[in-house]
């Protein structure tokens, strides 16, 4: 995939983390009358433009990825790359 | 001996440390700025409170990469005396130079005001001046200081007793109530395994006179020159 232009990050926290702005978010939820969504998990994405000549690019992902973009003691990622 | 105070674009409590040190500590200190790689022949590195580069991403996330903290990285895996307060413990965290980590308060409140901390363990180069079990009054002030680690690793630190304070109540016991953001087990403050590198959010020098509401974080900074003063290093006082 070493000509894909685009890679979508996203970074979310670790089953079992605490997530009090998700919670947050669903108590709001159950206020505005939508009991039905029994829970909400926060998280972040990240659009990285790439250079067409990158080489290497999976690995390089994958390490900014877990050296910057998430904190891997609490956070999970997935990358999807578009083309 | 010399204390560094690390400034990062977005540290807020540098001068506050640098003047705990200096003029109540009565001892030599120095500002480090984030760009330089120079360590500046100090004794001990202090990692001061603040929004380093913003706190943007997570907190501590960026301030890890600069420049200054490739050398203090360097300087603890070799022994140097690192300590990190508030924003600094959360760079620590992120730098791999202590485990867990710190995520928003169970709140999502940022919390302003006094806690009570009780020292758990006496043996550490920060707390040699304090006895165990003492109950420390200081303020926190943080939106992000809800330690976290899964239940595995916690089981781990409090085994090897790198957990050296915890939120308490006045008389020091360890009550939901007394912890301020949801920390795990009331955690405030711990060593790494080494234990020549230590965060905290509480901020021991924001209360080093009477006049501040407290004078018990002085006892830290006492704690940390009797251990140089018994490595050989030579003190002012």
């Amino acid at each position: 995939m070493a000509d894909s232009r685009k890679a979508i990050v996203y970074v979310r926290l670790k089953e079992g983390v605490l997530d009090p702005q998700g919670l947050t978010i669903q108590k709001a939820l159950v206020q505005m009358g939508y009991p039905e969504f029994v829970s909400v998990r926060s998280g972040r994405f990240f659009e990285l433009e790439i250079a067409d000549r990158a080489a290497n690019i999976d690995a390089r992902i994958h390490e900014v990825c877990s050296k910057l973009l998430a904190n891997p003691v609490i956070e999970d990622f997935k990358v999807e790359k578009m083309s | 001996m010399k204390f560094g105070v690390v400034t990062f674009p977005g540290s807020n409590c540098d001068y506050d440390a640098y003047a705990a040190v200096r003029h109540v500590l009565g001892e030599e200190v120095e500002f480090l700025w984030h760009k330089s790689s120079d360590l500046a022949g100090c004794d001990v590195v202090i990692l001061p409170g603040g929004f380093a580069y913003g706190d943007y991403l997570r907190a501590g996330a960026i301030a890890r990469f600069s420049p200054i903290m490739q050398e203090v990285v360097r300087f603890a895996r070799s022994g140097g005396l690192v300590i990190g307060i508030c924003n600094g413990f959360q760079v620590l965290t992120e730098a791999g130079l202590l485990p867990g980590a710190l995520i928003r308060n169970a709140h999502l409140r940022f919390s302003c005001r006094q806690v009570y901390l009780r020292v758990e363990d006496n043996g550490s180069p920060f707390t040699l001046a304090c006895s165990r079990g003492e109950v420390l009054k200081m303020p926190i002030a943080h939106g992000e200081g809800n330690y976290y680690h899964f239940d595995a690793d916690l089981r781990a630190l409090e085994d090897d007793g790198l957990v050296l304070f915890r939120y308490v109540d006045r008389r020091g016991n360890e009550t939901p109530e007394a912890n301020p953001n949801g920390s795990r087990r009331n955690i405030a403050g711990i060593r790494s395994t080494e234990g020549n590198v230590m965060g905290m959010m509480p901020h021991p020098e924001r209360a080093v006179e009477p006049i501040l509401g407290s004078a018990d974080g002085l006892k830290l900074f006492e704690s940390v020159r009797l251990a140089c003063r018994k490595m050989g290093v030579v003190t002012v006082k």
